[in-house]
């Protein structure tokens, strides 16, 4: 199979000794228009992105997303709407949806991932989906052109790692910290001992994600980690400020993963 | 108990058919293999069953006494029998639930426990148990229940429960699973979930059926006992399912015709309703694969129902496979015939039932006809009614 535009686009940055910023937006918030200014900014300033589609459920969330999914629901948002956004965007970075499982299998496993590689969607992450849990589901995506993004959470066992590692494409979503998604104010004292763990397990990039806020958390993951998921702090700033708070933001993050520039 | 006498062990791969399933966050496969394992080994172990065996019978108050109801068998024209769990302590067999995993728990080491709650009858029957062990006890509860159901709130409060309304999504008994699930996802080294239901991921919905199958077990030797043979129909109100399970495992190999009754709101045509089985269709909440009610987008549609315990979009895996099997008959009673047969077995009984129970009831009623004159029908009083009095008076225009 051809290499990934997730694996092009890590191969790129550590030619370029740099970590990829992916920053995670859901698909309608704060209304359809800002989303998509938002999705450009990401698109111009991150590396990779991450498109939510908001469930009634959101289980594995905390406040800021289920607040950006239920209004995002109120305004009509669906799975594909999801999938038109993100086509009219033209987005140049490579996609990653994701998704809890219930709106996928519902719009169908096998139309959704037609549908999706026809839009050159890269990459599918299911929050609710571990390894192993669903052969049939995790099959279809691996066979398909959308890398299984899988994720390692702070509790995964060693004798647990190789099996969620198992058919892992793209990259390692590594879960800062126990706990649902949300702005801390702090990082995981384990952090370090949590990334050479993984690793050591897989030769994908690494990228860790819960919790990051500001761009000197990013900066101090960016040094252990090949990426660094930005999500509801993101979310956050852009339905407090908008699409321009949301860039300035995104530019701040930058700054703090990107080496300074060596003077000339 | 001897373990020997639990029925085998259906959906020990944590499947149902296509049913059930582990759909939760990566964070919480470690401590669901935890569970699993711990659960694997207590079933096998005599002592374990003794002390729970105790427990049901000392604290609990077990075994509870089947009834015969000669009234209202004379409206149905059948001999109808009531399966009395609105005699055990706390009010329901919700505790039955709740005694089995606190020891769990116990073994685990845990000594935080979280819960979910509808009507409250699951909430005070995990406060209870935690009163009695001395575990810290968190119960979450949608705030449109704890509006609905201010007593039991209460009953949870006096127990030395804190009880956290949920304000998200539509604030009712799914809204709470989900928080009480973020709350596990985060202090999961610390915390056992007790869920309330044989619903969730595996190994929930087969632990908890083994629990609750102590009232089919019972009801089954009851029956052989007193009346020397066994029911023509068990009948048994279905929200998320436990009570059901509980009383058809020890019949599922007998030539017994099993009901299960769901809540079917305004109507099943109105969409105001909680008939997962009768008018949802398979998808993944909380955990695991079931009948769900959803959207064409599969967006979890809102349930309704005049009963606080039924009102859940969702049911347990094992119903959805007796379902697809023909094992089990699906049926369903409305917020009006509920209440007329809650009605009816205050008057014709002394008993008053839980609303959930009444939907059993109200199908039963229903269903004149359906029996010969000697055919027993053996319904299952989950729960009693005192919980709903203030409710039902404000329905039926008296408030209290």
């Amino acid at each position: 199979m051809s290499e990934s535009s997730i694996t092009r686009a890590f191969e790129g940055l550590r030619e370029r000794g740099r970590t990829a910023l992916i920053p995670y937006l859901t698909a309608g918030f704060p209304d359809l228009r800002a989303c998509e200014g938002a999705l450009r900014a990401a698109d111009e300033v991150g590396d990779i992105l991450e498109v939510g589609v908001p469930f009634s459920d959101p289980l594995a969330d905390g406040p800021t997303i289920q607040r950006s999914t239920f209004r995002a629901l109120e305004q009509g948002m669906t799975l594909p709407g999801t999938l038109e956004l993100i086509a009219r965007c033209r987005l140049r970075r490579p996609v990653v949806v994701f998704s809890y499982l219930n709106p996928i299998l519902r719009y169908g496993v096998e139309r959704f991932l037609r549908d999706a590689a026809a839009l050159g969607v890269a990459g599918l992450l299911l929050t609710d989906l571990p390894a192993g849990s669903d052969p049939g589901v995790e099959d279809a995506v691996r066979e398909s052109p959308l890398d299984l993004i899988r994720l390692v959470a702070p509790t995964t066992r060693p004798e647990r790692l190789s099996v969620a590692l198992d058919g892992a494409e793209g990259f390692v979503y590594l879960v800062a910290r126990l706990g649902v998604t949300g702005a801390t104010g702090e990082l995981a004292a384990d952090l370090a001992a949590s990334v050479g763990r993984v690793r050591a397990a897989t030769g994908l990039p690494i990228a860790v994600g819960f919790g990051i806020s500001s761009a000197g958390q990013a900066a101090a993951v960016g040094r252990l980690a090949d990426g660094v998921v930005v999500g509801s702090a993101l979310v956050d700033v852009l339905g407090g400020g908008g699409v321009a708070a949301a860039r300035r933001f995104l530019e701040e993050l930058r700054a703090g993963l990107d080496p300074a520039p060596v003077p000339a | 108990m001897d373990p020997a006498l639990l029925s085998a062990e259906h959906g020990i791969g944590g499947r149902f058919g296509p049913y059930g399933g582990r759909y939760v966050p990566e964070t919480l496969v470690a401590a669901l293999d935890d569970l699993s394992a711990l659960y694997h080994e207590a079933r096998a172990d005599a002592a374990f069953w003794a002390e729970l065996d105790a427990l049901l019978a000392e604290f609990v108050g077990r075994p509870s006494p089947i009834s015969v109801a000669p009234r209202f068998s004379e409206v149905v024209g059948a001999p109808v029998l009531l399966k009395r769990e609105d005699l055990n302590h706390t009010g329901a067999h919700k505790v039955n639930n709740t005694v089995g995993q606190v020891l769990l728990a116990r073994r685990m080491g845990k000594r935080r426990i979280i819960a979910e709650t509808g009507a409250g009858q699951h909430g005070v029957a995990t406060a209870t148990v935690c009163a009695r062990f001395g575990l810290d006890c968190v119960v979450y509860m949608g705030a449109e229940d704890v509006t609905r159901q201010a007593l039991n709130v209460y009953r949870m409060r006096l127990l030395g429960a804190t009880v956290v309304p949920v304000e998200s999504g539509t604030r009712t008994l799914k809204d709470a699973t989900n928080e009480a699930l973020r709350d596990w996802v985060t202090n999961v080294p610390t915390t056992h979930y007790i869920i309330g239901s044989v619903v969730g991921p595996d190994p929930y919905p087969r632990m908890v059926r083994d629990f609750q199958s102590v009232i089919g077990r019972e009801a089954r030797e009851q029956m052989l006992e007193r009346f020397g043979r066994l029911p023509r129909t068990i009948v048994a109100c279905v929200g998320g399912g436990s009570n059901a399970i509980g009383i058809f495992a020890a019949f599922l190999d007998d030539d017994v015709e099993l009901v299960g009754v769901e809540a079917a709101g305004h109507g099943l045509a109105t969409g105001h309703h909680s008939a997962t089985l009768s008018a949802g269709c398979p998808g993944v909440l909380h955990g695991s694969l079931s009948y769900l009610l959803q959207d064409p987008d599969g967006q979890v549609a809102p349930a309704h129902s005049v009963s606080a315990g039924l009102d859940y979009p969702g049911v347990g895996p094992e119903h959805s496979w007796l379902r697809d099997t023909g094992r089990v008959l699906y049926e369903s009673a409305t917020d009006a015939e509920a209440l007329d047969a809650f009605q009816a077995l205050c008057r014709l009984e002394g008993i008053i039932p839980a609303l959930e129970t009444a939907h059993a009831l109200a199908w039963v009623r229903r269903s004149t006809g359906r029996w010969a004159a000697d055919e027993p029908v053996l319904v299952c009083l989950s729960g009693r009614g005192d919980k709903d009095v203030a409710h039902v008076a404000a329905l039926l225009g008296s408030p209290v």
